[in-house]
């Protein structure tokens, strides 16, 4: 994303404007975005004479949407997502800014490589995108990589994500170094020894499908040692992609201890189960895997009391032909960036289980604290980066339509409440879909 | 010509006849009826191998590829033993020597043999769901020959076979599957199968190596082999594989056959006699003692006959089930 703020001064009129970091919620109001910066916010404000007008009757008008975990595999996996695709998916899907992860080819494991992925973004002039540097050279679980010289380029966390750091020291000695740069060390949590090659849950699933489970308790182990570690240390951990409710009660342990412990949940693991593995379905291959419909509601009650901070999407494309072969070896993960927003109102606002302000809270204002970034906020002076979007608006997934290369979603073909129809980064349009109509 | 305001009275459809389908995948979520049929299939065919001339020309001018991915001689064998019994075409391709040693993936490979104008796989692979992975995506007929953990569905059913020889009918006998289940296709086939039929199953080894919810499984669990045999009417001695021990999952071969060998000694001690099946091939002295493998009440052989019966019953169905081909494949009473 170019850091030039839009010229000219834009007016989304009319909308509920729903700002959480600010207790704002007003049902027919303005937000008004001049140089860059939120220049207004709140009840309805005179046109300026040379404003771009956009009519947000009807819509939500939200802080921008960060997501702090995504995959866009550039360098080394251009076939299958570059940062320009992944940043226009990204806008598509409303999100104003994300968070590359680090597990490229090569890793982002040093100054250079950030620089690289934070040039590519301003050519990109989509969504922002933030670096995220490994925690290990070479994600090899064995040297601590450069976080001074990664942040002083632009990397915004540490994470091996995609590899858990399975040493404990050295996860110690992260959590511990990263203090000076103030930046969360993001882990995957996963007992190598436990989940042992497991291809999905382990349960009555996993056993009559004859695959082999990755039992709860192989995220739950690493969960606990990296909440322990952070108390150890004071350090930051913050626990991505949960995906049981054993790991639930752990995050509500830490936190009642004052324990700098944060986490994230996907959309996927707040709608879906074990059961869309059904038929040997590599689309809802993941990992950690989908669980059991109790770790759904687990989840979803703890995105609803904060005791998970954070919706990401882990977004992770992957080329049809990689996943269109056998269950064990087609590879984890999927494509989240432009369903997101979809699937949490469809399976949480809509059913009564968050309220808007809340899904705005997890998807924007959270991401921005807990990562420390600019944005999750509609205060003067904050950057200009605004999601409007359409509670009602209901669509059908259809992966031939995606901004992203990736196609693999367990949700095609179903249909989803919500879904952003302008998304606004510096001031600037950057996705415009208010003329699909609904 | 204008729909008439109310349709005519029309009699009941009678029930369909049972058919298998396109493929045979696994025998979850076959009815009692389509079990029936092959097994029933299956009876009449061992006389084609009993003849000096061992062929009927049922599946004359069909193609079949056996597709092994996996070493498996028996069961390699038995398929085609089947297919030239019925007079098919036959090619047998083992992973060592296709394209898939190559990077070929396994729909490509299958796209390719289909192109060759093929008319059923027999397919081994070693991952769960290959099979039908496969059928989802070639025309041709598929049958699973034992897909990594999942199922291995003609060994399942050549259980059955051998089992309704002794007892008759299923319903009510007792049958505990001793061994490694967790790992095992032939138990979740003979779990399905047996329960399809209206028996009661057991599942007895070591808790490492059953799967951890097998309860939803609706079977009886046996921690110690003393308890299956006491309760059972047959005992299925699954294989173990030596790798388990390396793999962690049991302390040593020799503990185990200590704790879970189906020995004479125990068997004597039961207050039945006991039928005992193993899918082969054994390990002796591990999971099952010479003695009780070569004693009176092993049908471990009629095992292997019924395998090629029930292997013959399975093509031909698939085949179409055409009346007069059945009539062929029973030849001269």
């Amino acid at each position: 994303m170019s850091d030039a703020p839009e010229a000219r001064p834009l007016l989304l009129a009319g909308g509920r404007v729903l700002d959480p970091s600010q207790g704002l919620d007003v049902a027919a109001g303005d937000v008004l975005l001049v140089g860059g910066r939120v220049e207004h916010a709140g009840e309805r404000v005179g046109r300026p004479d040379d404003a771009t007008v956009v009519d947000c009757a009807g819509l939500v008008v939200s802080p921008g949407f960060i997501d702090v975990h995504c995959h866009l595999r550039e360098p080394g996996r251009e076939d299958v997502e570059t940062i320009a695709t992944g940043a226009r998916a990204a806008a598509a899907g409303g999100f104003t800014a994300v968070c590359a992860m680090p597990n490229t080819d090569p890793v982002t494991d040093n100054q250079a490589a950030v620089g690289f992925i934070v040039r590519q973004a301003q050519r990109a002039a989509a969504s922002r995108v933030y670096p995220v540097g490994a925690i290990t050279l070479g994600q090899r679980g064995e040297t601590l990589a450069e976080f001074g010289e990664m942040v002083g380029a632009g990397a915004v966390a540490v994470s091996d994500d995609g590899k858990p750091v399975v040493s404990a020291h050295i996860m110690r000695t992260a959590l511990e170094y990263a203090r000076t740069f103030g930046i969360p060390v993001a882990n995957h949590c996963e007992e190598p020894t436990l989940a042992h090659g497991g291809a999905m849950n382990e349960g009555a699933v996993s056993m009559r499908l004859g695959l082999k489970g990755i039992p709860s308790e192989a995220e739950e182990i690493m969960a606990i040692r990296d909440i322990l570690l952070a108390r150890r240390t004071g350090g930051h951990v913050h626990l991505c992609h949960m995906s049981t409710a054993g790991s639930v009660d752990l995050i509500r342990w830490g936190k009642a201890r004052g324990i700098r412990v944060t986490a994230e949940v996907c959309p996927h693991h707040l709608s879906l189960t074990e059961d869309a593995v059904e038929g040997y379905q590599t689309n809802a291959k993941m990992n950690p895997p989908l669980r059991t419909a109790a770790d759904v509601e687990a989840l979803q009650a703890a995105v609803r009391d904060g005791t998970i901070d954070v919706v990401a999407t882990d977004h992770a494309p992957h080329h049809y032909d990689e996943k269109e072969r056998e269950f064990a070896d087609a590879p984890n993960g999927i494509v989240g960036l432009e369903t997101a927003l979809g699937v949490i109102v469809t399976w949480l606002v809509a059913p009564g289980v968050l309220s808007y302000a809340q899904l705005v809270d997890r998807m924007a204002c959270a991401p921005a604290r807990v990562f420390g970034l600019p944005g999750g906020t509609l205060r003067r002076g904050a950057p200009a980066d605004v999601t409007v979007f359409d509670p009602e608006r209901r669509w059908t997934v259809d992966p031939a339509t995606f901004r992203s290369k990736g196609r693999n979603t367990p949700y095609a073909g179903r249909t989803l409440q919500g879904r952003a129809v302008a998304t606004v980064v510096a001031g600037g349009i950057v996705y415009d879909d208010r003329s699909t109509p609904a | 010509m204008s729909a008439p305001a109310t349709a005519p009275p029309t009699a009941p459809a009678p029930p369909a006849a049972p058919s298998l389908g396109k493929d045979l995948l696994g025998l979850e979520g076959l009815t009692r009826a389509q079990i029936e049929l092959v097994l029933d299939t299956a009876a009449p065919l061992r006389a084609v191998s009993e003849r000096a001339i061992k062929k009927v020309p049922t599946l004359r001018g069909q193609t079949v590829v056996n597709l092994f991915f996996e070493a498996s001689t028996r069961t390699r064998v038995s398929f085609e033993f089947a297919e030239k019994r019925l007079s098919a075409d036959t090619v047998s391709i083992a992973s060592a020597g296709s394209s898939v040693s190559k990077g070929e993936t396994l729909v490509d490979t299958a796209r390719n043999l289909e192109a060759m104008k093929i008319d059923t796989v027999v397919i081994r692979h070693g991952s769960s769901g290959a099979a039908r992975f496969l059928a989802e995506r070639i025309d041709s007929t598929v049958i699973n020959a034992g897909d990594g953990t999942h199922e291995h569905p003609t060994q399942g059913l050549l259980d059955l076979l051998t089992l309704r020889d002794r007892f008759g009918a299923l319903d009510g006998r007792r049958v505990c599957i001793v061994g490694d289940v967790l790992h095992s296709r032939v138990a979740r086939s003979n779990v399905f199968g047996l329960q399809a039929l209206g028996a009661e199953v057991a599942v007895c080894g070591p808790r490492s190596l059953l799967p951890n919810a097998v309860d939803a499984l609706g079977v009886k669990v046996f921690d110690r082999v003393e308890a299956a045999i006491e309760w059972a009417e047959a005992l299925n001695v699954l294989r173990l594989q030596l790798e388990r021990m390396q793999a962690g999952y049991i302390p040593s071969v020799r503990e185990y056959n200590r704790v879970f060998g189906v020995t004479r000694e125990r068997l004597e001690r039961a207050p039945r006699d006991l039928l005992i099946l193993h899918p082969g091939p054994m390990n002796r002295g591990v999971e099952i003692d010479s003695d009780v493998a070569d004693g009176p009440h092993s049908v471990i052989l009629d095992q292997v006959t019924n395998g090629v019966a029930v292997r013959m019953a399975v093509l031909y169905l698939l085949a179409g089930g055409r009346p007069d081909l059945a009539e062929a494949a029973r030849g001269p009473a």
